[in-house]
């Protein structure tokens, strides 16, 4: 059984759909990446999961999500205040604006503990966990306030209070995106090291296909609220099949290839609301025929493990 | 490079006093940009790169005298504009503009595309007439890939990519030879910034513009810049053309920041160099060479004695006794 397995997902905000038919699995001890650019849904999908949504102005979501198994979406108050925090942890894109600035870091940290695992809520605890996300001189670092820390270190903490209780997921939404790029490789590099000593899984929501590269075993590309490919990452980022992935691993610059023109993809993202009826790429899509319009547009799963929503991706 | 450069940059220092109120001694003084030199041909590309709080935009704004300039000099076509001031600065000012970061606070909300574009065209003094003004406005939305019918919309109705051609085309209006481009493309999701980046290539081509592109994005900055400044803690530590600084870059803060860029090519597996630690606070910058508490080659001597940036020839200067 996967740990974290998400059928159906639908959510609206008032009148407009933002989040469309999104399925996953999460399988223990692996890392899947939610890839997509701004407004395609991934940071919505990523809330719902331990319902951190508000309902108003998120509508209850349809669909199931099932976490070890139990679905989420139908736990009453209590039990979703054991998922949140104990079985799934969170850390942000902005560690500055997620710490409460008038505490000091380690009685954020106990917090945690307190609530999710109480007879460990103490320093030597605290102290473990800021060391094991590599916080030099815990002792005296678990009295500082989070201005007194970089954004790098602060995030070190967001980490080490998600992974306070020892979650079996962690959900990691842009965790780097703030950070500067020689931090965000060593907060990667964090990840990586963690989830394997730990065995945790990490749902990792990123606009940045190169980190997917470096630490997802398996992504989901999103657009306008739908998942349009999935797969390993290693195929879907070697072989993509959807345009729309196509056309996105094509408009980032790499290096050493200075001398190419970036293809970029003409227009905008549609918003919520805007999104037209059939395929939700097709104003924008290279190879669009006029029946990419007509309806919507089912998945193709074409090769074993590795699906996307449009029919005529291998043409 | 054309013999008298466009810009040219000689020891510029930018000191800011920290102070407990604007009336008080300063206790002491942020060393933002720290005795760096450059020059900038005409239709170049100067990249600069550096993390966050190393003094590039800075640097950027004090190029244009946007910010104060504490020593040193900037000469713009032969002239020198470090002490310029009102009306002759303003003469000098058309040649010269700035592109921003944030396409949503950078734009006058309560002003029209029209007026937005329009503004610097009155300033300059550049219209006789409104016709002429409002021909000269629909010329320069086309330039930038907008529809000149889209004038009297303010700039909530658009989209970050297309807001920031609208700020590319108010920077184009007063026809300057250089545009300083701060993270221009940063705040854009990739799709976007990638039709920007085009943007800012297509109009170097067609006007022969010479940009200052400051980024944090190695990538982004390799496939515009025909040189780049790597900046540290104010100072530059190493400048190279684009491509070699990229295939063969000299300092090891170069090479951290080189092997750290992801790729989403998971068949080239580059040896990554993780760096410990963060950079330093300007307000009390380490000894000897800035980099030294974070980097790998450390030997006893970089911790006292600062390296100078040595000329190695083509083109190339690097600030490391390593190298």
């Amino acid at each position: 059984m996967p740990l974290l397995e998400i059928r159906n997902l639908r959510i609206d905000f008032g009148a407009h759909r933002v989040v469309d038919e999104v399925s996953l699995s999460l399988d223990a001890g692996k890392t899947y990446s939610l890839v997509g650019e701004s407004g395609c849904g991934k940071s919505v999908t990523a809330l719902s999961i331990a319902r951190l949504l508000a309902t108003p102005p998120a509508s209850h979501p349809q669909g199931q999500i099932l976490l070890e198994g139990h679905d989420v979406l139908s736990m009453n108050p209590r039990e979703l205040q054991r998922i949140r925090g104990g079985h799934v942890g969170y850390v942000f894109q902005e560690p500055g604006a997620s710490l409460n600035p008038v505490m000091r870091i380690g009685t954020q940290i106990r917090e945690a503990l307190t609530r999710h695992r109480p007879h460990f809520a103490n320093d030597a605890e605290v102290i473990r966990l800021l060391r094991q996300v590599g916080i030099p001189a815990p002792e005296t670092r678990l009295k500082d306030y989070p201005h007194q820390l970089s954004g790098g270190m602060q995030q070190r903490v967001m980490i080490a209070m998600a992974l306070a209780p020892q979650p079996k997921l962690l959900i990691a939404d842009e965790p780097t995106t703030a950070l500067d790029v020689t931090v965000q490789a060593q907060i990667i590099e964090l990840l990586r090291d963690l989830q394997q000593q730990l065995g945790m899984s990490i749902l990792l929501i990123t606009h940045n296909l190169g980190l997917v590269g470096d630490i997802a075993d398996r992504v989901g590309v999103m657009y306008a609220g739908q998942i349009v490919e999935e797969g390993q990452t290693r195929d879907v980022l070697q072989r993509p099949r959807h345009p729309y992935t196509r056309a996105l691993l094509k408009s980032v610059p790499e290096l050493g290839r200075a001398g190419r023109r970036l293809e970029s993809i003409p227009g905008t993202v549609p918003r919520p609301g805007d999104w037209p009826v059939g395929c939700r790429f097709a104003p924008r899509c290279p190879m669009a025929r006029s029946e990419c319009s007509l309806r919507p547009i089912d998945w193709n799963p074409g090769s074993i493990d590795h699906a996307v929503r449009c029919p005529y991706a291998d043409a | 490079m054309s013999p008298t450069p466009l810009l040219c940059v000689e020891n510029l220092r930018v000191h800011f006093p920290v102070q407990r109120s604007s009336l008080s001694k300063p206790e002491a003084w942020v060393r933002a940009v720290e005795d760096v030199s450059f020059t900038l041909g005409a239709g170049e590309t100067i990249g600069l790169l550096g993390e966050s709080g190393c003094g590039k935009t800075t640097l950027g704004r004090a190029v244009l005298r946007l910010g104060p300039v504490t020593a040193g000099t900037i000469r713009y076509g032969g002239t020198d504009i470090t002490r310029l001031e009102g009306r002759a600065l303003r003469e000098h000012r058309r040649q010269f503009q700035m592109i921003f970061q944030d396409p949503f606070s950078s734009l006058n909300p309560r002003f029209t595309v029209g007026q937005i574009v329009g503004e610097p065209l009155e300033i300059h003094r550049l219209v006789k007439d409104s016709t002429t003004r409002d021909r000269r406005i629909s010329e320069l939305l086309e330039s930038v890939g907008l529809d000149p019918r889209l004038v009297d919309r303010f700039p909530h109705e658009f989209s970050g990519g297309q807001r920031q051609r609208i700020g590319i085309a108010r920077a184009l209006a007063v026809e300057p030879h250089l545009i300083v481009c701060d993270e221009p493309v940063s705040a854009l999701d990739v799709s976007v910034q990638a039709q920007v980046v085009n943007l800012l290539q297509d109009l170097q081509k067609q006007r022969g513009l010479a940009y200052l592109f400051i980024s944090h994005d190695l990538a982004v900055v390799e496939h515009l810049a025909h040189r780049i400044l790597v900046m540290y803690l104010g100072q530059v530590l190493e400048e190279a053309p684009a491509s070699v600084l990229c295939q063969r870059p000299l300092h090891p803060y170069t090479q951290a920041l080189v092997s750290a860029i992801p790729t989403v090519d998971p068949a080239s597996k580059r040896r990554r160099i993780v760096l410990s630690g963060e950079p330093p606070s300007p307000l009390s910058p380490p000894t000897g060479c800035p980099f030294h508490p974070r980097c790998p080659m450390v030997q006893p001597r970089c911790r006292i004695e600062a390296p100078v940036l040595r000329n190695l020839g083509d083109g190339r200067r690097v600030a490391c006794h390593q190298v």
